[in-house]
């Protein structure tokens, strides 16, 4: 099987990740619920990781950091935690349903929602952000990278204009987080979600939010907290305000290894050897006669996806055919991306998604070439 | 691309249903694979599950068994 499907999850973890959930599983207490030694392993690893990854994108405390299952958990305690009724947001029609969904159910609680559109390739203007501040803006909210077309979103621009504004700033960092390098202090961003399974290499059910200093969110969850026991309350103290209930160790310890693993490896090695595979299978596949590329590929700067469609033939049947002939895993359909699709008329025909990570190989992306000739001829 | 032939195709609102409807023919020993949903069709879930048409029988049966309603069975040039 050759799974060319990284943008969802990536398939291939590193070792170091399995071996370290395996001893997580093996030694781990519940963090913070006592000082036992299996306790202290969990409290420590997990403290650990909040400062790796509060280094990884240019926090400047651990206790910015907060562990969610995922992104759309971080971007729901995010939207939903800084919002009030009145409150305008300024979000891009490239946001996928965990912005969108949360940001819909917050409109219908009287916030101000405005959208930004695309252009032909797929990108969003600056300027049209700015022409659309208002007194009352509270939150402009983006994704760093769309996980439709890898067109990747300027987000220091806008968090220079967010700060100017005194707007915050929240990025959806799922398809970027340890491919892209993402400083939130130079880039001005208040709000990162990310997420474990994807770039950063870790297990499923891992995520989590950086909340810069200063910045005020609601909790969405109270609960067990293992401190402040008689406080009614959520306690105020980050990361504790927005953490209830038990976190799941064992997976962070396997996002530990995956941060470290990156970290060893660079960052910008596994980005170059992607995108190499990424640019090999666009030239590859450009000049087949019926095949429509979706997005920006006049720059670098995007992320190792390639979403496309056949004359037109369904997504589904397109990605089917390449599963049951070939055993090349993509994905068809919609991608949870609404707006986006309705900007490049695909709503009906969704579209197939390539997207490559550094364990693939040259040779995999020459078979998926060859099976998409053969498959069109 | 390949030739298209007639085939049943279940649709599905969640991706549950789609586990149950597979487990449950799985078990019925009834043919048939998970595919994505054929665009002449649209469907809440990106998923869809194809038979043949000759085993409609046991599909319906299976259908029945899972709780998925009779409106999700359509015949699809596939």
């Amino acid at each position: 099987m050759i799974y060319l499907d990284n943008a969802a999850t990536t398939l291939h973890k590193p070792k170091e990740v399995i071996e370290a959930v395996t001893k997580a599983l093996n030694t781990m207490g519940n963090a913070g619920r006592g000082q036992g030694d299996a306790s202290l392993v969990s409290a420590r690893t997990i403290y650990d990781t909040r400062e790796l990854l509060a280094n990884f994108f240019g926090g400047k405390d651990a206790r910015e950091i907060v562990f969610t299952s995922n992104s759309t958990e971080s971007l729901n305690i995010a939207i939903k935690g800084l919002l009030v009724p009145g409150d305008h947001v300024i979000t891009t029609v490239l946001e996928h349903n965990s912005v969108l969904r949360p940001l819909y159910e917050m409109r219908e609680k009287g916030i101000e929602l405005s959208f930004i559109g695309a252009d032909e390739k797929g990108n969003i203007q600056i300027e049209d952000i700015e022409n659309s501040i208002k007194e009352n803006t509270k939150l402009i909210v983006t994704t760093h990278a769309s996980n439709l077309t890898g067109n990747v979103v300027d987000v220091k621009k806008i968090g220079d204009l967010a700060k100017s504004q005194g707007i915050l700033y929240l990025v959806d960092a799922s398809q970027t987080a340890g491919v892209y390098p993402i400083d939130v202090s130079e880039m001005n961003i208040d709000l990162l979600a990310f997420t474990g399974h994807k770039g950063l290499l870790g297990p499923q059910g891992t995520g989590g939010l950086l909340v810069r200093e200063g910045v005020e969110v609601l909790p969405l969850l109270s609960g067990g907290t293992g401190v402040q026991t008689f406080l009614k309350t959520q306690p105020l103290e980050m990361p504790t305000r927005l953490e209830a209930g038990t976190l799941n160790g064992h997976g962070i310890a396997g996002l530990h290894a995956g941060v470290e693993y990156i970290n060893r490896l660079g960052m910008d090695k596994i980005r170059e050897k992607e995108l190499a595979l990424m640019w090999q299978f666009y030239h590859g596949i450009e000049a087949i006669e019926g095949i429509k590329i979706y997005g920006d590929f006049d720059t670098d700067c995007r992320t190792a996806v390639v979403s496309l469609n056949f004359k037109d033939y369904g997504s589904g049947e397109f990605s089917e055919e390449l599963l049951e002939e070939y055993q090349i895993t993509t994905r068809a359909g919609g991608h949870c991306a609404p707006l986006y699709h309705e900007h490049f008329k695909t709503k009906e025909q969704g579209m197939v998604r390539f997207s490559f990570s550094h364990f693939n190989t040259k040779e995999e992306v020459e078979m998926a070439i060859k099976a998409i000739k053969e498959m069109t001829n | 691309m390949r030739k298209k032939e007639l085939k049943l195709i279940v649709t599905f609102h969640t991706t549950a249903d789609a586990m149950a409807l597979e487990k449950a023919a799985k078990q019925e020993k009834l043919k048939g694979r998970l595919i994505p949903v054929p665009r002449e069709l649209s469907s809440g879930c990106g998923m869809s599950w194809k038979s043949e048409i000759e085993d409609k029988e046991k599909l319906l049966a299976v259908m029945k068994e899972t709780g998925i309603e009779l409106e999700e069975l359509h015949e699809c040039m596939v």
